[in-house]
């Protein structure tokens, strides 16, 4: 298979700035809990990027590390602690 | 003060894209990146280790005393939470507020996950030993095995978990992961090579030179997966029950 860059440029242009708003929204969002969902679909998305890229080895541990178990301690934690966050 | 963050945000994204601009092209062959160490790899990967996947032999063979001190920063990152956040029972003093009581087990999410967790199980394993011809290797091996576990504490409780996997065990097998890994580096150095140099263990494993360092290879990534899946428990433990191993999420 030949490598070009921008080789699936369509597929960017829907990736990148669904990226961008959710690396924003787990940001603002109040309640932590939320905060971890949208952080873990960011996670997912940021795979399909690698995987894209061809890095597969990266992809593959973004989708392990960052969408599953990341997000699983995450919500352990916020709902142990208060769930909203204060500023 | 939060517009001065703000302004501040914007100054330094702004600067950092302007600096990007002078980063070679993605996947441009004459980056600087590119033009050091890549070509050896991929020139004579396949002739040094026999392993087809060249991030693979990077990782574990040509980087291994990097990985090394990866498995053994997880290690560190898990007894650290165990440290800060672990009580035992004699000093319990209920810092965080009390949970409310956990509603009824859900058999739907019982049975479900009685079907996954095998077969997340194998596949962990499978990630862990096909890591040399297939994307995957310890690290993504160690922690889908330790979701697996995590997946039990979700669907039953902690303490299912627990009468399976005791928390000693658990800080056992991390240990033994790095053991493991340190381990064959040195015998690598007893028996006459450098430190995980795994060509040293051809006499050993009656292969050759070539083969042996694929060998070797499994070898640290069978350490790197224990230390990871017992981190991954170990984690999910401290974390999920504010340290007092009772009740989790």
């Amino acid at each position: 298979m030949v490598l070009e860059a921008g080789y699936l440029w369509p597929f960017d242009l829907l990736i990148l700035p669904m990226v961008l708003i959710l690396a924003v929204a787990s940001l603002v969002v109040r309640d932590l809990v939320s905060a971890a969902i949208i952080f873990g679909a960011y996670s997912f998305l940021m795979c399909l990027l690698w995987t894209e890229m061809m890095a597969v080895d990266v992809a593959f541990t973004e989708a392990a590390v960052g969408a599953g178990i990341s997000t699983v301690l995450f919500l352990g934690t916020a709902l142990y602690i208060d769930r909203r966050s204060k500023d | 003060m939060k517009r001065i963050t703000l302004l501040l945000i914007l100054v330094l994204g702004a600067v950092l894209l302007k600096g990007v601009e002078d980063l070679p092209d993605w996947g441009d062959p004459l980056s600087p990146a590119a033009r050091h160490v890549s070509d050896y790899y991929i020139t004579h990967t396949m002739s040094d280790t026999a392993v087809p996947n060249i991030v693979t032999s990077v990782l574990a063979d040509y980087r291994g005393y990097d990985t090394m001190f990866e498995t053994v920063v997880i290690f560190c990152a898990g007894i650290t939470v165990l440290t800060l956040l672990r009580r035992t029972h004699r000093q319990r003093k209920k810092v965080l507020p009390p949970r409310s009581d956990r509603a009824g087990a859900d058999i739907v999410l019982q049975a479900a996950s009685r079907l996954l967790i095998p077969m997340m199980q194998i596949f962990a394993l499978y990630v862990v030993a096909h890591g040399h011809h297939s994307p995957g290797g310890g690290f993504q091996g160690g922690v889908i095995m330790g979701a697996s576990f995590i997946l039990l504490a979700l669907s039953h409780d902690v303490k299912t978990l627990l009468a399976l996997l005791h928390e000693r065990t658990v800080l056992l097998l991390s240990g033994v992961g790095v053991l493991i890994y340190a381990g064959i580096g040195f015998f690598c150095m007893f028996l006459g090579g450098n430190f995980l140099d795994y060509s040293a263990l051809a006499g050993v494993l009656g292969v050759s030179p070539v083969m042996a360092r694929s060998h070797g290879m499994l070898g640290v990534e069978i350490g790197v997966a224990f230390t990871v899946t017992a981190i991954m428990v170990s984690l999910y433990l401290d974390l999920a029950t504010g340290g007092e191993l009772d009740e989790g999420l």
